[in-house]
């Protein structure tokens, strides 16, 4: 991570074409997106249409398997790498309920990454103090177990102390406002806003809502409809997703699909 | 019918008190008379019993090197060698309290009570060479674990410790027993009672650490009393194969049983665990905490009883066990049981096993720690629970570190032979 840290100006994930299976079946179905440094990107869709599935693909989780298509960052093909090669190459994601793992600490976890990509374990102690004051992460819960027994707000709030530890080049956040009180939710936007601004981080931030958006300040708002980008627009998408909901693209996909391409994109 | 050295004779050549004499040549007569086990009875099965060969054994006689493994700060501490009870260190404070640690005497007879659940504990009531004794009197706290240490070093010997614990009404004490030899091919038949007088309150702590070639068959016997409360604990780290039976008595009103253990199973290592929780008495809790990991070509066997009785209402059991497979080529059993004879109670039981928790896998993996150092982490992690419940806390860092040498061979062991320790 270092290396990219000293390198903070340009980042860029690109998805083309990604067609993911998962247990047999297509989820996505040819996604093409464009992430870079100090972007913040919103994909929004409704239920079913392969958010989740995006972000899981994009970081590697085994069962959801490329079948065509290319995950890259900085022009290295992600596709064959493991999970903990893409964190290494500066993909970061949080889950939406992220996973309890008993036994294993927060502080602990983070010396093993940082050592294996070859920083200073060291120091990781002292970063974990910092980034949990920031994010107003109380100091006891970091002792406890990852993710067990804490709060939801508790468990993003320790998500964001692990993005300022590892000081990703992209960060995928799926679902971050779920579960999510006001308090917590201002503190962890807070926290990848600024990172955004001072490390450079690009965000992919997948959300049903709009709230998000607009305490994360997207820059450009994806519309997900059946495992492909339907419509890629400024924040005044998701303003008109408010509004009318998913119908319009819906409707328009199913009765003809080739509007879409034609006549589809207000914001080009 | 077995054809070995294992005696009434040999038992009756034994020195000890008269009483004891007796004993030893009675429980050797229904050895003799007794067939071997077989892993076609239920209580051995999946087992490699059908492998003993107790031929190849000599009751070993004669006092060996001693173990170095580590002891914390402890109030009393007696050692074994070659099932030869060698030190006995009992200092003036402890034993002003009236605590005693030593071997039975002339005055024990009353401690001859059968607690032969199987033949192996028969043969430990024939052959025990020095059956030893922790007594605490009533209403007697004592201070730091009483320490009990064995080690083994006599190529094909055959030792039968024996341990009797005996907490008086009210008292409070803890126990730890470490069992090491060196790389020696051996038998060890251990058999431990631990008896819980009313409100007494005991923790126990057994370490078997015996080396790759060493057999180890023992049962552990353990009666609890009226508002008393046992906290009884093993780690099952070594020997070829290793079994454990655990026999629970909650035979007063009100009384408490925790049992909690860890097993690591590596190379062609057979760890093996029966426990019975016998709720004979009202109002009694247990809980049952097991946790194993097998790697390699190793195996573990776990099965477990709850029985409660018609008088035991209000009986609160719990029974857990749950087992990682780290190889294609490890096996894991797990085999709970219930038997509910009255209805007024609270049980459930539940098993598992599986690999590696993949989720977890992914979430370590996703934030940039390597497979390897992921999984280790969460081996380390699920064992967790189990040593932060064990007692005798003095003992539990050495623990730890040898668990650690343990998981530190994953991912390596099989390809080179080493170990990683």
């Amino acid at each position: 991570m270092s290396e990219q840290r000293s390198d903070p100006a340009m980042s860029e994930l690109v998805v083309e074409d990604l067609h993911v299976q998962v247990g047999g079946q297509m989820v996505l179905n040819g996604v093409n997106l464009r992430v870079a440094s100090g972007e913040v990107h919103a994909v929004m869709g409704p239920n079913g249409s392969g958010k989740s599935t995006l972000a899981y693909a994009i970081m590697g989780r085994p069962g959801y398997e490329v079948t065509a298509g290319s995950i890259t960052l900085n022009g290295v093909d992600l596709v064959d790498l493991s999970p903990w090669e893409r964190a290494h190459a500066g993909l970061f994601s949080t889950q939406q309920y992220p996973t309890e793992v008993p036994g294993v600490g927060l502080e602990n976890m983070l010396e093993e990454a940082v050592e294996a990509a070859g920083g200073d374990r060291s120091a990781v102690e002292a970063q974990v103090a910092a980034e949990a004051e920031l994010v107003d992460f109380d100091p006891d819960l970091l002792y406890r177990s990852l993710n067990v027994d804490l709060s939801g707000g508790e468990m993003k709030r320790s998500e964001a102390v692990q993005l300022g530890v590892l000081r990703p080049r992209i960060a995928i956040l799926d679902e971050l406002d779920s579960g999510l009180d006001v308090d917590a939710l201002a503190a962890v936007s807070h926290r990848i806003e600024q990172a955004t601004h001072e490390d450079n981080l690009g965000v992919l931030a997948i959300t049903h809502f709009s709230r998000l958006l607009t305490v994360l300040h997207a820059d450009v708002v994806h519309i997900l409809i059946d495992g492909a980008i339907a419509e890629t627009g400024g924040p005044e998408l998701a303003a008109q997703l408010e509004d009318t909901g998913y119908d319009p693209w819906i409707d328009t996909r199913a009765e003809s699909p080739v509007e879409i391409h034609l006549g589809g994109d207000p914001w080009p | 019918m077995i054809e070995t050295q294992f005696t009434p004779d040999a038992a009756g050549a034994i020195p000890g008190p008269d009483w004891l004499a007796r004993r030893r040549v009675a429980a050797a007569e229904q050895v003799a008379a007794a067939p071997m086990p077989s892993a076609e009875e239920e209580v051995w099965r999946y087992t490699p019993i059908g492998q003993l060969d107790l031929s190849r054994y000599q009751l070993a006689h004669d006092g060996g090197g001693t173990s170095t493994a580590s002891v914390p700060e402890h109030s009393a501490m007696a050692e074994t060698s070659n099932g030869r009870l060698g030190s006995v260190e009992l200092p003036a404070e402890v034993a002003d309290q009236g605590v005693e640690v030593r071997p039975l005497g002339e005055g024990d007879a009353e401690l001859a009570a059968s607690v032969d659940v199987d033949m192996f504990a028969l043969m430990n009531a024939a052959f025990s060479v020095e059956p030893l004794l922790v007594r605490v009197p009533p209403g007697v706290s004592v201070e730091g674990p009483i320490v009990v240490r064995h080690w083994l070093d006599a190529d094909g010997g055959a030792v039968f410790p024996r341990l009797i614990v005996d907490a008086g009404a009210d008292s409070s004490v803890e126990v730890l027993e470490l069992y090491g030899s060196a790389d020696v091919s051996a038998f060890v038949s251990p058999v431990i009672e631990i008896r819980v007088a009313a409100a007494a309150r005991v923790g126990y702590l057994a370490v078997q650490d015996l080396g790759p070639k060493v057999w180890h068959i023992g049962s552990q016997v353990s009666h609890i009393g009226a508002q008393a409360h046992l906290r009884s604990s093993s780690a099952a780290l070594g020997g070829e194969y290793a079994r454990t039976r655990l026999d629970t008595h909650l035979s007063g009103r009100g009384a408490t049983g925790d049992l909690i253990s860890l097993y690591f199973g590596d190379g062609e290592q057979t760890l093996d665990f029966r426990t019975f929780q016998d709720h004979a008495a009202p109002d009694t809790t247990s809980t049952l905490l097991f946790k194993g990991a097998v790697d390699d070509a190793s195996r573990s066997v776990y099965t477990g009883l709850i029985r409660v009785r018609p008088d035991a209402r209000g009986t609160n059991a719990y029974q857990t066990n749950r087992n990682i497979k780290l190889s294609e080529g490890a096996w894991a059993e797990s085999v709970p049981n219930l038997e509910i004879e009255n209805n007024e109670v609270h049980c459930s039981h539940a098993s598992a096993v599986g690999p590696i928790n993949s989720d977890q896998l992914f979430y370590l993996e996703s934030r940039g720690v390597p497979t390897e150092t992921a999984e280790r982490l969460i081996v380390a992690g699920f064992f967790d629970e189990v040593l932060d419940q064990f007692p005798v806390l003095e003992a539990v860092p050495a623990v730890r570190d040898r668990l650690q040498s343990k998981i530190e061979g994953l991912g390596h062991r099989g390809v080179d032979g080493e170990t990683g320790s």
